[in-house]
């Protein structure tokens, strides 16, 4: 089954991608294995009949925000960091695998079969994902979807106040 | 697939970008670790919805890649704010607001 190879070969890539995230010294190629991570997502979203879902993930993710990430550390020239791990959280964060692995389990054994919704993969295939989205996201999700607008404006907005010159914070 | 495999996938990635918020001292590292799990949830709202037949899963995820972008402008704006004035991107030393 074709699916499952690449079914296999996303989640080693994720993981194996996220891992190098976390561990890498430098800041750039974090960025770029974050980068790795993010374009298999793509691909997990394809498998699973999402594919709006995955052509936003690559070109807003991928495509913006990642090269907002690059742009601030090359602008900012990081240097590596001299030690990684931090000492005052390695009991922390023995007891939080233990906790994390025993929500896993209950997780895992417990049924995930709920109520069927209306609309099946196959409906979703008949008239197209980007179309069942869009009628979806413009009737029962009207109200979020003008939320996130001004949010998005909000956050533009801050973010250009916010960065925008260096004394205009402290003088007031 | 089944879906305890995607759930699977998704609580590693979960507990790597936790791992990473945990571990990391640079700013910029902790928002990637933060993507990381942004990422995992997303996973898991499409995995779900593809497998219960209902397109709020996807909706959701829409949302949270929206969200997250909006926290990566405001995130690395306020790390240019903070490199400006005292040249740091380590959390530890970033703590004038510090109780």
């Amino acid at each position: 089954m074709i699916t499952t190879l690449f079914f296999y070969y996303f989640s080693a890539a994720t993981i194996v991608s996220a891992v190098l995230t976390v561990a890498l010294r430098n800041p750039v190629q974090c960025g770029l294995a974050l980068l790795s991570v993010l374009a298999h997502m793509a691909g997990f979203f394809v498998l699973l009949n999402a594919e709006f879902i995955a052509a936003i993930q690559v070109i807003v993710y991928a495509g913006a925000i990642l090269i907002l990430y690059l742009f601030v550390i090359m602008l900012l020239n990081l240097k590596s960091e001299e030690r990684i791990l931090h000492p005052r959280w390695a009991l922390a964060l023995f007891f939080i695998a233990i906790a994390a692995g025993e929500l896993l389990i209950l997780l895992l054994i417990s049924p995930f079969a709920g109520k069927l919704g209306l609309v099946d993969p196959d409906t979703v295939a008949g008239v197209g994902h980007s179309h069942a989205v869009g009628l979806k996201l413009f009737s029962d999700y009207l109200l979020q979807f003008e939320i996130i607008g001004v949010f998005l404006l909000g956050a533009v907005i801050g973010a250009i106040v916010l960065a925008k010159s260096s004394q205009g914070m402290t003088r007031q | 697939m089944s879906l305890t495999a995607y759930i699977i996938v998704g609580a590693a990635l979960f507990m790597i970008g936790l791992v990473g918020v945990l571990i990391r001292r640079n700013f910029i590292i902790i928002l990637m670790s933060i993507e990381l799990m942004l990422n995992a949830a997303n996973l898991n709202l499409v995995a779900f919805s593809h497998y219960l037949h209902d397109l709020a899963g996807q909706m959701t995820a829409l949302f949270v890649i929206a969200i997250a972008a909006g926290e990566a402008a405001v995130g690395l704006a306020i790390i240019i704010v903070v490199f400006r004035g005292k040249v740091a991107t380590n959390v530890d030393q970033i703590n004038l607001l510090k109780w």
